[in-house]
């Protein structure tokens, strides 16, 4: 018996000898991080330098959020995420569906559909510029399609707020795509194909082989890559910088997280405080938003 | 409905620079398949059987030949157009719906004409899950049922359109070994009940001998023999249905005819004329005999494990290795020279357990559980 009993004591200790580095890393990057951030918010004028603040409370979240510039990153935020999240997820399984039941070049295409994941962010930004951004030289090959069809062109980069946003979402959901159409092209694959030799001799037709087999298999994949691609959205900030330089207010274009960087270390920054309040703000959202795509995601997939 | 397999022939094509040759699956298939009855294709895996079987259900086309479902040809037929029911080895039911919403599912395929009004449909599929027994579980998930009732409901699903034949591509491969025996009983009374063409595909030929009513045997590609199963056990053409059928498998041994005598090694374990008994005609027996006059024919000889009786005076002498009781009965498990295998397994009863002493056995052969085999060819003397 007390052997057995040393033992057990033995391996747990050294289990948790194990766990230690791991849970340092953590605890020194990411929980005491969070907590700071968390205390920092209700600090008001809290000044990095100097490690002082004028008292505590909720001024700081009061300010973020009578922010024009805030009000206005959250704005850009929820459409770049309500307009990207379906499309991006929509049109990967719409092309997954295409690479899957097409033979020749199959392996081809895949390649071709997976290039801009491997592509430095700000070089496909650059390629956006070329497309878009009008130049003393030229309009971007955008415009001259749009003067080519009879239209008058449009300044996507510091013209109306409508085409500033479309540009923005088109490149998000183009670079989003990848991972979507890899995880999409892989789990259709998976799917049994039994199942839809039941199906064909069953005389199921087309459509309703996809939308009653087919999608419900899949649809583990689809849920995680909603989530995953609301939590991705929420966070955007280098692809808007790409895009639009780093004056983001002034171009009406900042997103949240922008707005914390901006805060921090923006040309207007040196206020941790709101920074930190923004930033919980932001986690308070996506918390919510994720506890709901979960609890909707339990009741639609098995 | 009849089934008639026409020539049958199915080719793939060689595939990249590995393997270039052309695969023949199914090699010149003709067989007619009567009405009602319970068919087992039976052959090892990779003899075209699971082909064959997709052929008649149309998810494969062949090269060559034609399929006719009575007097109707459907070569050309897509599936869904030939009224069959398919139960897959792994029953494919769509997990992420019930028993209930497997079974309709076929019906809420029906369109134009043949369309279901929703009671008709809930009707047909409670009539469909009573005939294999699952009505009580019509509203769980197929996760959640055990592997027998997962294939009740494969079979439910095949079964509720009334197809005109009904197709189970190795039924009870998924099965633990008591489930199996229940399970193949009960395709049998299914297949009674309903009186529905049954072709079913297995490599397990205690399992195609018990169900069936005849049986197919193939080996690549190529049928071998086809009949009722007692009769092929019995009366097997070559080497290879014989050693297929049986367990435990029959015993081969290298043999000789010499002088109107068997000789398996130094052993002239029996007369030519017992071999030949009754039932082969006088010509066949001169035919016989002038081939097998001349000088010493070499054969393989199969010897059922039945066929062989312990007598003390016995004319065919093997080495003891162990004895292996089953409850009814015990094998003699034992050594012979000549025996391609290394141990020659030999069913008796009990009763004779006691006349096994020393280290050899003696038997005498009964003629009608041995079988020579020509040693070139492999085709039944």
């Amino acid at each position: 018996m007390k052997i057995k009993g040393k033992k057990r004591d033995y391996s747990g200790w050294k289990s948790w000898l194990y766990l230690l580095p791991a849970i340092l890393f953590l605890g020194v990057f990411m929980v005491y991080p969070l907590i700071d951030v968390f205390v920092y918010s209700f600090e008001e004028g809290y000044n990095s330098a100097s490690q002082t603040y004028f008292g505590v409370g909720t001024y700081n979240y009061s300010y973020v959020l009578h922010d024009p510039y805030f009000l206005q990153a959250v704005k850009n935020t929820l459409i770049l995420v309500a307009v990207t999240v379906p499309l991006s997820t929509g049109i990967a399984l719409l092309i997954s569906v295409g690479l899957n039941s097409i033979g020749p070049l199959r392996n081809f295409l895949q390649t071709v559909y997976f290039l801009p994941y491997v592509t430095n962010t700000l070089a496909v930004g650059l390629v956006f510029m070329i497309l878009f951004k009008k130049t003393p030289y030229s309009d971007g090959l955008v415009n001259l399609l749009i003067t080519w069809f009879g239209g008058n062109s449009v300044d996507f980069i510091d013209g109306p707020y409508w085409a500033k946003m479309f540009v923005l979402c088109f490149y998000t959901i183009w670079v989003v795509m990848p991972f979507k159409i890899l995880i999409l092209t892989s789990a259709l694959a998976s799917v049994n194909p039994d199942y839809y030799k039941a199906a064909q001799v069953d005389g199921t037709s087309k459509l309703r082989t996809f939308t009653r087999i087919t999608l419900p298999m899949i649809s583990p994949m689809i849920f995680y890559l909603v989530i995953t691609g609301f939590i991705g959205a929420f966070k955007a900030y280098s692809d808007v910088v790409a895009l639009f330089g780093t004056n983001l207010n002034a171009a009406q274009m900042n997103t949240i997280v922008g707005y914390v960087y901006d805060m921090l270390y923006g040309d207007s920054g040196g206020y941790p405080s709101y920074a930190s309040a923004a930033a919980i703000l932001l986690f308070a959202i996506v918390l919510t938003i994720t506890c709901i795509n979960l609890l909707v995601s339990k009741k639609k997939v098995r | 409905m009849k089934v008639v397999l026409q020539n049958l022939t199915k080719k793939f094509p060689g595939r990249g620079r590995k393997n270039p040759a052309e695969v023949t699956a199914v090699d010149h298939f003709d067989f007619e398949i009567p009405d009602g009855k319970l068919i087992g294709l039976l052959g090892p895996s990779g003899c075209g059987k699971s082909t064959t079987l997709n052929l008649i259900s149309g998810l494969q086309r062949p090269t060559e030949g034609r399929i006719f479902f009575g007097e109707e040809d459907v070569t050309l037929l897509p599936p869904e157009e030939r009224g069959i029911g398919l139960v897959f080895q792994n029953y494919a039911l769509y997990p992420h719906l019930t028993v209930r919403q497997n079974i309709l599912f076929p019906l809420e395929n029906l369109k134009g004409k043949d369309k279901l009004t929703k009671p008709q449909m809930l009707e047909k599929a409670l009539e469909a899950a009573r005939l294999v027994q699952i009505e009580e579980l019509m509203d769980r998930r197929p996760g959640e049922l055990s592997g027998g009732q997962q294939q009740r409901v494969a079979i439910a699903r095949a079964l509720v359109k009334m197809p005109r034949v009904l197709l189970l591509d190795e039924p009870l491969s998924n099965l633990d070994a008591r489930l199996r025996l229940q399970t193949r009983e009960e395709i049998r009374r299914i297949q009674r009940e309903t009186g529905i063409t049954t072709i079913f595909v297995t490599h397990d030929q205690e399992e195609a001998m018990s169900i069936s009513d005849m049986i197919v045997v193939m080996n690549a590609g190529v049928v071998q023999q086809i009949g009722k199963p007692q009769e092929v056990y019995d009366d097997p053409v070559n080497l290879f249905v014989a050693k297929f059928l049986g367990t435990p498998p029959i015993n081969v041994f290298e043999g000789s005819i010499q002088d109107g005598r068997l000789y398996i090694g130094e052993d002239a374990v029996m007369d030519m004329e017992e071999y030949e008994g009754e039932a082969a005609s006088e010509a066949e027996k001169v035919q016989d005999k002038e081939a097998g006059s001349g000088s010493g024919r070499q054969v393989y000889v199969g010897i059922r494990p039945e066929g062989f009786i312990l007598r003390q005076d016995g004319p065919f002498c093997c080495q003891l290795a162990g004895v292996e009781v089953m409850g009814r009965d015990i094998s003699v498990v034992s050594t012979n020279k000549a025996a391609l295998a290394p141990a020659v397994r030999s069913i008796i009863s009990t009763e004779d357990r006691e006349k096994i002493h020393g280290t050899q056995v003696r038997f005498a052969l009964r003629p009608r559980k041995v079988f020579l085999f020509d040693k070139e060819t492999g085709e039944r003397i």
